[in-house]
C-alpha cells in the first residue's frame, strides 16, 4: 500500500515536471460570451536543448497573444501548458499523451520540429486535438491524413523551390552542392531543393552529416574538389555553423545558404563573424511588423524572434474560436479549417490538408556579423 | 562508392583525420590508463574533457569579453597557454572528484566490477546534466546575472567568441598543412612522449606499473594505492584538459553533451590499439581518425560511424588485445 502511494505521488510529481503554468478557474458566461474560459491551451517544442531558442520565440508569441486577450476579456482566462520535449521525438511521444489526457486542454500550438510532429501526430489525431504548428516544415506530416493537424508556415517543398530558385536565379550558380544533416526536417528540405534544382544539380555533389557532429573535415574535402560554387546546408545551427567555418577556414569562396533551421542569431556565434558573413538563410517567415516587435518586448521582455508571429497568430485562431463560442474539438477544429484573415506573420487560409495556401519566402542575409532580420528579400 | 575521391584528395584526408584522430587519442589515453590500472571503464571521462573545453571557452570570454573576432595562432598564443593551463587544472579538478566521490568508496569494499561500471555511467550523466543546468544552479546563488554570458542559454551550443584562423604553412600533394594541424598533431605525440617517459622512467610511474601488474604485491613493496590511483585520474585529467584545448581550437564550439559522441569515440580508439597500452591509446586514435575521413570519402559521411566500428570488429576478430596488444601491467623484458 505505501509503495503504490509513493510511486503515486512519484507519478504526479513527474508530471507535473513536464508542464508550467496553470489557468485559474473562472467559469465562462453562457450565451454569447466567449467559450472554453477557464481551460489551457497547450505547447508542445523545445523550450530549452540545443535549438531551445526558437521554442522560446514560440512561447513569446502565445504568451503576447495570450496577454492581449486577457486585457480585451478579463472575464475569461485560458492558461498555457509548456511541455518541454528539446526538440527530441522520443520526448515528445509521452508529453503527447499527457497533454491529450488532460481535459483543460483544448487547443495545441505545436509541435514545434517536424521530427516530434511525425511521432506525436497519431496520438493527437486519434484524440481529436485540433494542433496548429507555427514551424514544422516537413511536407509528409499533411500527407498522414490528420484532420486535426493545420501548421502556420510555408512547408518544405516550398521552401526547397524558393531555395533552389535563389540559388539559380540570384546567385547564377553553376554548380550547386546540397547537403542535409538526416534529420526529418533535413532530409525533407534537401530533397525539395535537388528536385526543384533538377537539371542544374549533378546527383554526385551531395553530402549527409550527423546532428553532433563537430568536425566536417571529409565534407569540406569533397565540397573543394568538386568545385563547386554554392553550398546549401539543410539542416540546424549547431551544424551549420561549424560547417560554415571549416569551410571558409579551407578556403572555400562560393555562396553558403542555409533554410530557416540555420535562422538564428546562434548561427553566427557558432561559425564566428568571419566566417559566416555573406551567408543566406531562408525562412518561410518574414521580419514582424515593428510595432509588434515593441509591444512583444514589453509584455515578454525579451525581443521577437523567428516563429513568434506564426505561434502568435495561431494562438489568436483559437482565441477566435473560442470567441465565436466554439468550445467542442470538433467545432474548433472546423472554424480553423473555415477561417480566413490576414495575421501578423501574413494572409492565412488552411487547405483541406492543413496546409496553409499562401506563402511567402524570405532570404535573410548575414552582413557585418549580424543577421539582419529587418530587411530580408522575398523570394518570388 | 568513391575511390576515386579518396585518392585524388588523399593528403587532405589524411592529415585532417590525424588532426582529430590525435585529440582522440589524447583523451584516449584517459581511458587506458585507468583501465590499466584500475581494470575500470571510466565512462565519466568524456565529462572530464567536456568541463576541459568549458574551461577554455570561459577563460576566453573572460579575457576578451563577448566580442566576435578571429585571429590567427601565433597572436593568440598567449592566451591559449593561459586556456591550456586552465582547461588541464578543471578537467584533473573533475577527475579527482570522480575518483573520490564514484569510485574510492566502491573499491575500498571491493565492489564487483559491475557496480563500479554503473557509478561511472551516473557519474557521467550527472556532470553532464549539470553543465546543461548550470544557470539554475548559479541562480541558486543569485549570480545569474553576472555571469550571463558564461551560464546563459545553458543547453545551447557555447562558442568560443575568439575564432583561431589556421594559416597554410607547406603543400603536401595539393593539400595546404594549416599551423593548427601541425600544433594539433604535434602537441599529442609531445604528450604522449612526456607521458610515456614519465610511466617508464619516474618512481610515481613505476608505481603505476607495480599496480597496474599487481595491486597486491605492490602494496606489499610499499606503493600507496591510493596515491597512485588519484595520479592515474589526475594525468587522465591532465590529458583531456589538453585535448580539450587542442579541440577548441580546432572547432570552437562546445555544448554539455559535446564529451558524450567524443567519449566513446575515444575508448573506442583506445580498444583499437589496445586497452591499458598508452602508445596504444594514440595509434588508434590517429587510425580511427584517418580511416573516418577515408570512410566519409569512399561511402559517404552517413556511413563514417559504420566503416570505424566495422573497423574495430575486425580488428578485435583478429587481434583481441588491440593493434599494439601489451597492456600497462605487463612486464618489459
Amino acid at each position: 500500500m505505501r509503495t503504490l502511494a509513493v510511486m503515486a505521488a512519484a507519478g504526479l510529481a513527474l508530471s507535473a515536471c513536464g508542464s508550467s503554468d496553470s489557468s485559474s478557474n473562472t467559469s465562462a458566461s453562457d450565451g454569447g460570451g466567449p467559450a472554453n474560459c477557464g481551460k489551457n491551451l497547450a505547447f508542445l517544442g523545445a523550450a530549452t536543448g540545443p535549438a531551445g531558442a526558437l521554442g522560446q520565440n514560440m512561447i513569446g508569441g502565445i504568451k503576447f497573444a495570450l496577454d492581449k486577450y486577457t486585457k480585451a476579456n478579463p472575464d475569461c482566462k485560458i492558461g498555457l501548458k509548456v511541455f518541454d520535449s528539446q526538440g527530441d521525438a522520443t520526448k515528445a511521444t509521452p508529453l503527447a499523451t499527457q497533454i491529450v489526457n488532460d481535459p483543460s486542454i483544448v487547443g495545441l500550438i505545436g509541435p514545434g520540429f517536424s521530427t516530434e510532429s511525425l511521432a506525436t501526430g497519431k496520438t493527437l489525431a486519434a484524440a481529436g486535438l485540433p494542433s496548429i504548428s507555427p514551424s514544422a516544415t516537413n511536407v509528409t506530416i499533411t500527407q498522414q491524413g490528420w484532420t486535426t493537424w493545420h501548421r502556420l508556415i510555408g512547408n518544405d517543398a516550398a521552401q526547397g523551390a524558393a531555395d533552389a530558385k535563389y540559388l539559380t536565379d540570384t546567385a547564377k550558380s553553376q554548380k550547386p552542392f546540397v547537403i542535409d544533416d538526416g534529420s526529418d526536417y533535413g532530409k525533407g528540405l534537401a530533397e525539395s531543393v535537388k528536385k526543384a534544382l533538377g537539371s542544374a544539380y549533378d546527383s554526385s555533389n551531395t553530402d549527409t552529416v550527423q546532428t553532433g557532429q563537430t568536425d566536417f573535415s571529409a565534407t569540406v574535402t569533397k565540397v573543394k574538389s568538386s568545385g563547386a560554387d554554392a553550398v546549401f546546408f539543410a539542416g540546424y545551427y549547431p551544424e551549420g555553423g561549424l560547417l560554415v567555418k571549416q569551410l571558409r577556414q579551407a578556403g572555400y569562396k562560393g555562396l553558403f545558404m542555409s533554410g530557416d533551421g540555420s535562422e538564428d542569431p546562434a548561427f553566427i556565434t557558432t561559425a564566428g563573424a568571419s566566417a559566416a558573413n555573406g551567408a543566406i538563410l531562408s525562412a518561410p517567415a518574414g521580419p514582424a511588423p515593428a510595432s509588434f516587435n515593441t509591444d512583444y518586448k514589453a509584455v515578454v521582455g525579451s525581443a521577437a524572434g523567428l516563429y513568434s508571429t506564426q505561434a502568435y497568430d495561431a494562438t489568436n485562431i483559437f482565441l477566435a474560436a473560442f470567441k465565436a463560442g466554439k468550445s467542442s474539438a470538433a467545432d474548433i477544429n472546423d472554424f480553423i479549417g473555415a477561417y480566413t484573415g490576414d495575421g501578423e506573420s501574413g494572409p492565412i487560409a488552411f487547405d483541406d490538408k492543413g496546409d496553409i495556401t499562401e506563402t511567402t519566402i524570405y532570404a535573410y542575409k548575414v552582413s557585418n556579423g549580424k543577421l539582419d532580420t529587418a530587411n530580408p528579400t522575398p523570394i518570388k | 562508392m568513391d575511390f576515386a575521391f579518396l585518392f585524388n584528395n588523399f593528403a587532405e584526408l589524411t592529415i585532417t583525420g590525424l588532426a582529430l584522430g590525435a585529440i582522440y587519442g589524447l583523451v584516449a589515453l584517459g581511458y587506458t590508463m585507468v583501465y590499466g590500472v584500475l581494470q575500470l571503464i571510466n565512462f565519466a571521462h568524456s565529462e572530464v574533457f567536456m568541463f576541459g573545453t568549458f574551461a577554455v571557452a570561459w577563460v576566453v570570454v573572460f579575457v576578451h569579453g563577448t566580442g566576435q573576432a578571429s585571429q590567427g595562432l601565433g597572436s593568440t598564443l598567449g592566451l591559449l597557454a593561459l586556456c591550456l593551463v586552465a582547461a588541464m587544472l578543471t578537467s584533473a579538478a573533475i577527475a579527482l572528484l570522480i575518483e573520490r566521490v564514484a569510485y574510492r568508496p566502491l573499491i575500498r569494499k571491493g565492489a564487483p566490477k559491475l557496480v563500479i561500471l554503473i557509478s561511472a555511467i551516473g557519474a557521467s550523466f550527472a556532470l553532464a546534466e549539470a553543465m546543461g543546468l548550470r544557470d539554475r544552479i548559479v541562480g541558486w546563488f543569485g549570480l545569474d546575472d553576472n555571469l550571463t554570458n558564461y551560464v546563459g542559454q545553458a543547453r545551447n551550443v557555447y562558442s568560443s567568441p575568439i575564432t583561431i584562423d589556421p594559416h597554410q604553412v607547406f603543400k603536401i600533394a595539393n593539400y595546404h598543412v594549416t599551423d593548427v594541424d601541425l600544433l594539433v598533431i604535434g602537441a599529442a605525440l609531445v604528450m604522449m612522449v612526456a607521458l610515456d617517459t614519465f610511466v617508464t622512467r619516474t618512481r610515481l610511474g613505476r608505481g603505476i606499473r607495480s599496480v597496474a601488474q599487481d595491486p597486491e604485491a605492490a602494496a606489499l613493496m610499499g606503493v600507496n594505492s591510493t596515491r597512485v590511483i588519484q595520479a592515474t585520474f589526475l594525468i587522465g585529467g591532465l590529458m583531456a584538459g589538453a585535448a580539450a584545448t587542442l579541440y577548441m581550437i580546432k572547432i570552437g564550439t562546445t555544448r554539455q553533451d559535446a564529451g558524450f559522441i567524443l567519449g566513446v569515440k575515444a575508448f573506442t580508439a583506445a580498444v583499437m590499439g589496445g586497452i591499458g597500452n598508452l602508445r596504444g591509446a594514440l595509434l588508434g586514435g590517429l587510425v580511427l581518425g584517418v580511416v573516418e575521413n577515408w570512410g566519409s570519402a569512399v561511402f559517404g559521411t552517413q556511413w563514417k560511424d559504420v566503416v570505424a566500428f566495422v573497423l574495430l570488429i575486425l580488428i578485435l576478430l583478429l587481434r583481441p588485445s588491440g593493434i599494439l596488444g601489451e597492456s600497462l601491467g605487463k612486464a618489459r623484458a
